[in-house]
């Protein structure tokens, strides 16, 4: 293990119940990297991330989380070693106010953002901090999802299609945010439909199809290998 | 003598503070059974019987082992929560993927046992247990006697149903509550411990079950039936507020009880089943509840 590694997944099987969905996921995610999981829908991208936190039925394999073996652990002992899950489906809280929301993640790792320092950098969820959780906008529950893990200290951050369904302006801010979250050191899995968004941002791209890894795409070589991306994505 | 209705104002009062009395216990009961469903998504039958266990425990405490009622008021839900716990850890908590029947079945089980454990051992027939020095006797109200100890009965059981609404409703134990009864999977992923959460849930919702029967202990004859008789009404006063909801079935259990004190006054034959006629009225309505949500 190289030592800025900070996850690997290796040979990852997952479990819904009797259906198998990731058949041997493979990869790994250096300090302060930002990868990209792309893939067409039910490929097993956002059953990886799931898997990661203990989410899914049973699972074998391995996931080395900053150096220890994660697999056996429980989804809130995970959690506490500096992981940041921000769902597909948000999961904003409708029993929670606005700033409920955002405060209620525990905290996991140290030098995570103040929540002045959040509100400044989303104001509308200052504006809204008394609203129920899902009267928000669908870009305003997307930022308080972003922003409530930004609180807590997680190194690793899990995001989960945080582009989909979003107006363009709000998109381009969400693009802005992961890039000074790159800036900060932070470790970003990006799990995503839209190749456009995810291509800027990511250092390297991992193709899934059928729960596995079927290609890695660096930065760099992006053009180069616009065939692969074409065949199995459609871009 | 002064009359309304052609009742005179002592009775109608004296029932009004009855029925208080009674809704203090439903308000209690159910608003443990609400916290228990809202998390566990268990029905617990075995409320009654653990409320019969802290009345119980009170009585013991004092027959056996000379503790008064004070210390026993504190001792014996803490005896029931760690029962509930135990209950919890061993058998519930393999249930919670499974159907709610299975729960249901389970702690009806649980009430069963726990009830004839204590039939074997004192008999059904009920231990007489005095008033505490400090709240016997009555206050002179002009219109009416009040005896001291209904009035620490409303006023113990609506202060631990306000604390218990304050801690889930204002802070932040009670906000990692609310969001593990909503989605307790994403609620663990975010690093905080949903299955410690769920034990001591269960351990406080019995816990005040256990307060309730300590409470009852000096009003009532303590006998192994007396939480299955009181149980089938708060069921149905869970059923008419709605299940899962805090405030609900606080205000529903006082509520219930002083119409059906106010019955016992106008309509006295109906006074047994005016609760389930409510129900059946209200699940005509509203099925989830006057407080509920429909999920």
């Amino acid at each position: 293990m190289s030592a800025t590694e900070f996850l690997r997944v290796s040979d990852l099987h997952a479990f819904y119940g009797e259906s198998h969905v990731l058949h041997g996921m493979d990869f790994t995610v250096r300090r302060g990297e930002c990868i990209s999981l792309l893939g067409r829908n039910g490929a097993g991208r956002t059953t990886t991330l799931r898997a990661i936190l203990g989410l899914t039925g049973r699972r074998t394999g391995s996931i080395m989380l900053n150096g220890r073996e994660v697999i056996d652990l429980p989804s809130h002992r995970i959690a506490q070693l500096g992981v940041g899950y921000c769902p597909e489906e948000r999961g904003i809280y409708a029993s929670l106010s606005c700033e409920e929301n955002l405060l209620l993640p525990p905290q996991v790792g140290s030098g995570g953002m103040s929540l002045d320092e959040l509100y400044e950098i989303f104001p509308n969820l200052k504006e809204r901090r008394n609203s129920q959780g899902t009267r928000l906008s669908g870009g305003e529950q997307q930022m308080l999802a972003m922003a409530r893990i930004l609180r807590t200290g997680a190194k690793l951050l899990l995001l989960d299609e945080v582009s989909e369904g979003l107006a363009p302006v709000i998109v381009q801010k969400l693009g802005e945010i992961i890039r000074m979250l790159k800036q900060r050191d932070y470790t970003i899995i990006l799990v995503e439909q839209n190749f456009r968004f995810a291509a800027p941002l990511a250092d390297r791209m991992f193709i899934v199809e059928h729960g596995q890894v079927m290609e890695e795409i660096a930065q760099h070589e992006i053009s180069e290998k616009q065939h692969l991306l074409q065949e199995y994505l459609g871009v | 003598m002064t009359e309304i209705f052609g009742v005179p104002i002592q009775a109608l009062f004296g029932q009004l503070m009855l029925g208080l009395v009674n809704g203090s216990f439903y308000a209690v009961l159910s608003l443990g059974l609400a916290v228990i469903f809202g998390m566990l998504n268990i029905i617990n039958f075995s409320h009654g019987a653990l409320y019969m266990t802290g009345a119980m425990l009170t009585w013991i405490g004092l027959e056996y082992l000379g503790i008064g009622y004070w210390w026993m008021l504190v001792l014996a839900p803490i005896c029931v929560g760690i029962i509930g716990i135990a209950i919890e850890r061993l058998m519930l908590q393999w249930l919670y993927k499974l159907d709610h029947l299975y729960g249901l079945l389970l702690t009806f089980g649980l009430a069963l046992m726990i009830e004839g454990l204590f039939r074997d051992l004192y008999g059904v027939a009920g231990q007489p247990y005095s008033i505490p020095e400090e709240l016997s006797g009555a206050f002179n109200l002009g219109f009416m006697f009040l005896p001291k100890y209904r009035a620490w009965i409303i006023v113990a059981s609506l202060s631990v149903c306000l604390a218990t609404w304050y801690v889930i409703e204002k802070t932040r134990l009670g906000a990692y509550l609310r969001a593990a009864t909503e989605n307790p999977k994403l609620t663990q992923a975010f690093g905080i411990n949903v299955p410690l959460m769920v034990m001591l849930t269960y351990g406080f919702g019995v816990g005040l079950a256990g307060f309730a029967g300590v409470l009852a202990a000096p009003a009532t004859q303590i006998g192994p039936l007396m939480g299955s008789n009181l149980i089938i009404v708060v069921f149905a006063v869970v059923v008419i507020g709605g299940m899962g909801s805090i405030l609900g079935s606080v205000v529903t259990g006082l509520g219930l009880g002083i119409i059906e004190g106010m019955t016992k006054v106008f309509w006295p034959e109906a006074s047994a089943t005016v609760v389930f006629m409510i129900m059946a009225v209200v699940l005509m309505i509203r099925p989830a509840g006057l407080f509920g949500r429909e999920k």
